[in-house]
């Protein structure tokens, strides 16, 4: 499976991807420039976390305007994926191809902290090795993830079973104690309604290795990669 | 000269902060009198800041060489080797005065400085710590300036994507009117890719880089050179404004320079901007400089000569580059949308020459300005305050009567309780490096292709250092260096943030004098060189000193990443050893400072050998793989040490402990000695520790075991203290909460 790993003005788990899925998935990577709309060699982007342009004007605002991110609903169209990271996530929101949007955490402050996250939807491509209910333990680094959608908006993603994650204690419950950022509903992480789009503000990347604490990141991947080989390992385009 | 200079006489340059004699000897130097410009630069030149008029005959006998430095002091960070073609460059510096003006502002620009420090050597920041002083915890402006300082740290950190992974947050009434901001950096470079702040090579182009020039922060050295008076809230224009973003794209932009060999020479524009860099690089390289200021690149209107060379905007750096190769530098700083224009060029002539608009403004010899800068030897005198202090024997208060409330107020208390209000507002992981994240003795990341891993602390008990300045020094370099061994690391080198008062007055030149031959003595004695470091003068209010604080950074190496180990216990069964020595003290202690609120005593003596032999023996369990983990026992004594081990680790421990009476038991508790480290071994390597104890000759006994749900210490038989972990984890995590939440 081929990935191309986004760099904007100002984000920095680019390299933490690069290395997870060059060095710990072994598949291959190439890094993708803002300015670049050529993505018919890939099979999955990634939106790193980061503060694109500063996050100024809002986190993910400008970069959800920038080439790369307009060349993506076409890129999408033509069966590819995109997974969106922390700043990903924003940006993805920003850009309309998720819904919602991700404000300032509820606390006010910069949040960086192991979280557990209930898995909602084990249907989608990122998530079909897994079991609904299972809880995966990733990190979260983010002064802006409180998820928010308004009443209708959240019907539908319920209704399209698009959550995907909620934040949840270690056991599996969704409480208001386990929610790090005053997330709507506790929601982490969610898709489109084709589930081939991925926002989430925790770090899969940084949950890649028993060395830096865990690998229940990997399993996104794990599931990804195994998506694309059920369906004959090759994209519709 | 523009015609809107204004006259240069002997009361301008005293309100430049130069001295008459200063003043006469610039005319000596010049010739002549200095222009306007001229004397901005040499009144920032000549600044404590840059200069280091009043320190430098002390630091030169700091020992700064070992077969592993590659850089020493003297750059813009030091730099070691660490094999396998890589090489770690550290730096730390103080933004103490713009923190207390500004405190979100001043610890912001203050890690936005120090990363620029770093990279300007061609690394990339892996890591960054920030060791900081409070006063009074239960003052309002107290929690003002924690909450701006820590989150001024995280805006800045986090943007930019560099993991903070330790450091040390401490309070005493001393830092009232001046909190500390220090700030440490560590950061990776291929060993034959460094570069240095040198404009080599007559003839090549002078390229300003990075954001444009605004009048901010101009004399920002000047202010960071003198004391604080009443009103002090009014320099506030002095503090400059940071934006980490164009930090990371200067990072990036002046890598990807770098790597493609274009790049000569590079210095960050920091304290005196664009005047130090265009005087200092050639001075180094024993060349010369001419920049036309019309070129660069301004966000005001009018700015004079004299605004533009010292304005201390911030993210601007000056490159040489070779001849030939300015179109590579142009393209990518345009790819990275930064501003990068030729200003001037490198001369062979030794003068730094500026021109506006082609007319001349300033034409000095590069050495007047850096070599030739004044050096002073002032007097210095033991302050007639210690005796008093010393003569104080912490053991004619009486014991206190319920030692489980006494370990829980001292678990509580701000300086010793649970950081994590801090840390979790920093990105703790980005880079995907960090092995041990904060909350044990040192920070611990990984290098990625070999099999090796740093370690890295902050460390400065001032209490210590105020009462006996040599020993409480030497302490501060013996702590770190023990909290790099308890985390399984060999120490590398110190890079040291030197903060005193006014070296101006004898008492505290004294202290700075005895502070430098107490670092000196260590460092040699554990064998670990000093390659980069800064001193912070001035450190009062209203004739109020701080109290003397060096911090020492220290960096590490594991040659092997498995080794790394954490202050927490681990497993019920492991047995509790105490390596190190009985020696210890209240004097000076934090039981003293917490439950009588005083500063008096003697500490416990140093002995550096015994010091050696501890970390060593420490090393070698850790790297047989003997321990389960380790703890120096420091601020609160042998009792907080325990409850720390039991209850700062992912799952909270109990433990049995008896202690050896060290004769009352508020010194056998609370006493505080140094090179004593707390290690849990499992039941399995119980003998082959015993054996290796025996072969290092340390003094070393088991004093308990781990497990069951509480914290239960002994002495002579009696329970002093048996507390559930839950209690003491409360009284732990919530302590420095109340003062912040």
């Amino acid at each position: 499976m081929r990935f191309g790993v986004v760099i904007f003005p100002g984000t920095w788990s680019d390299c933490d991807f690069h290395y997870v899925i060059g060095e710990v998935l072994r598949q291959p990577v190439k890094y993708i420039w803002h300015r670049d709309t050529d993505l018919r060699e890939l099979d999955c982007m990634i939106l790193p976390g980061g503060f694109s342009y500063g996050d100024y004007l809002r986190a993910g605002a400008i970069a959800g305007r920038s080439p790369v991110v307009e060349a993506l609903p076409d890129f999408v169209a033509r069966g590819g994926f995109v997974l969106g990271s922390c700043n990903g996530f924003q940006i993805l929101c920003e850009a309309g191809m998720l819904p919602g949007a991700l404000l300032r955490n509820e606390c006010l402050q910069y949040r960086c902290q192991s979280t557990s996250l209930f898995l909602e939807n084990a249907e989608t491509p990122f998530t079909r090795g897994l079991r609904p209910g299972q809880v995966l333990k990733m990190p979260i680094s983010h002064g802006e993830g409180k998820y928010y959608a308004d009443p209708d908006t959240l019907r539908a993603l319920k209704a399209r079973n698009q959550i995907v994650f909620r934040y949840c204690t270690e056991s599996g419950d969704v409480t208001k104690e386990a929610n790090p950022n005053g997330s709507l509903e506790n929601i982490g992480g969610i898709v489109n309604e084709a589930g081939t789009v991925l926002g989430l503000m925790p770090h899969p990347e940084r949950a890649a290795e028993t060395a830096m604490g865990g690998t229940d990141g990997l399993l996104l991947f794990h599931s990804l990669i195994g998506s694309l080989v059920e369906d004959g390992s090759a994209l519709k385009r | 000269m523009t015609a809107a200079d204004p006259k240069v006489t002997l009361d301008l340059a005293l309100a430049h902060g130069l001295t008459a004699e200063e003043y006469d000897r610039i005319i000596q130097l010049l010739g002549r009198e200095p222009t306007y410009t001229e004397l901005g630069l040499f009144s920032a030149l000549w600044s404590e800041h840059c200069a280091y008029k009043h320190s430098k005959v002390f630091l030169r006998l700091l020992p700064t060489k070992a077969p592993h430095v590659l850089q020493g002091p003297g750059e813009n960070a030091g730099i070691v080797d660490l094999g396998d073609g890589w090489a770690l460059v550290l730096k730390m510096e103080s933004h103490n005065h713009p923190s207390f003006i500004e405190p979100f502002q001043g610890a912001a620009t203050g890690v936005g400085g120090i990363l620029r420090d770093i990279f300007t050597m061609g690394a990339r920041p892996i890591a960054t710590l920030d060791s900081l002083r409070f006063g009074d915890p239960e003052d309002p402006k107290t929690r003002y300036l924690i909450g701006g300082v820590v989150s001024g740290i995280s805006w800045y950190g986090n943007c930019f994507g560099v993991p903070n992974v330790g450091g040390e947050v401490a309070f005493a009434p001393e830092y009232q009117g001046n909190p500390l901001v220090n700030v440490m950096c560590v950061g990776l470079v291929r060993r034959d890719r460094i570069f240095r702040a040198r404009a080599e090579g007559v003839g090549n182009p002078v390229f300003y880089v990075g954001a444009k020039t605004g009048r901010d922060g101009i004399h920002g050295a000047t202010m960071a050179s003198a004391v604080f008076e009443e009103g002090a809230e009014e320099r506030r224009p002095t503090v400059q404004v940071g934006d980490p973003f164009t930090e990371k794209m200067l990072l990036e932009a002046c890598l990807e320079a770098m790597a493609g060999g274009a790049v000569v020479g590079i210095q960050d524009m920091g304290a005196a901007g664009l005047a130090c860099c265009s005087s200092e690089m050639p001075s180094r390289a024993g060349t010369g400089m001419e920049v036309e200021l019309s070129r660069v690149p301004r966000r005001e209107t009018g700015m004079t000569p004299y605004e533009i060379m010292l304005s201390e905007s911030q993210e601007r750096m000056l490159l040489v580059v070779a001849q030939g190769r300015e179109e590579e530098v142009r393209t990518i700083f345009a790819k990275w949308e930064l501003d990068a224009v030729e200003i001037g060029r490198v001369t062979g002539d030794g003068l730094l020459r500026v021109r506006m608009d082609g007319q001349l403004v300033a034409e000095v010899a590069v050495r007047a300005l850096t070599e030739e800068a004044p050096v002073y030897e002032k007097p210095t005198a033991r302050p007639g305050w210690l005796a008093a202090l010393h003569a104080f024997d912490p053991l004619s208060l009486p014991e206190p009567a319920d030692y489980e409330a006494a370990l829980l107020r001292l678990l509580a208390a701000p300086t010793i309780a649970s950081k994590q209000w801090v840390y979790r507002q920093y990105d703790q992981q980005v880079g995907i490096n960090t092995l041990v994240l904060p909350g044990s003795d040192a920070g611990v990341l990984r290098i990625k292709g070999t099999s090796k891993a740093i370690a890295v602390t902050t460390d400065s008990n001032a209490r210590h250092v105020f009462l006996d300045p040599y020993q409480g020094a030497a302490l501060a370099v013996a702590e770190a260096a023990r909290n790099l061994a308890c985390s399984g690391a060999r120490p590398l080198a110190v890079t040291d943030c030197l903060n005193f008062g006014s070296p101006e007055r004898p008492e505290i030149l004294w202290q700075f004098a005895e502070a430098i031959r107490g670092i000196s003595e260590a460092c040699r004695a554990l064998e670990i060189p000093v390659v980069s470091g800064n001193v912070s003068f001035y450190n009062e209010t209203e004739g109020e000193a701080i109290l003397p604080t060096p911090v020492i950074g220290m960096a590490g190496l594991l040659e092997d990443a498995g080794w790394r180990t954490t202050q927490w216990f681990k497993s019920a069964g492991d047995r509790i050893a105490l390596i190190g020595p009985d020696a210890v003290s209240l004097g000076g202690s934090e039981y003293l400072a917490i439950l009588d609120r005083r500063l008096a005593g003697r500490p416990a003596p140093l002995d550096l050998r015994v010091e050696r032999d501890v970390q060593a023996a420490c090393r070698a369990a850790i790297e047989a793989g003997l321990v389960s983990s380790a703890h120096d026992a420091a601020e609160g004594g042998l009792a907080v040490a325990l409850a720390e081990a039991c209850i700062s680790g992912p799952e909270a421990v109990g433990a049995e402990v008896e202690l050896p009476s060290l004769g009352r038991h508020d010194l056998t508790l609370f006493g505080e000695g140094p090179s004593r480290i707390v290690v849990s071994v499992p039941p399995r390597a119980q003998r082959h520790f015993e054996s290796l104890m025996g072969e290092c000759q340390v003094p070393w006994r088991f004093i308990g075991t781990v497990g069951d749900e509480r914290l239960t210490l002994k002495v002579g038989g009696s329970v002093l203290v048996s507390l559930s972990l839950d209690q003491i984890a409360h009284a732990w995590r919530t302590g420095f909460d109340r003062y912040v939440g």
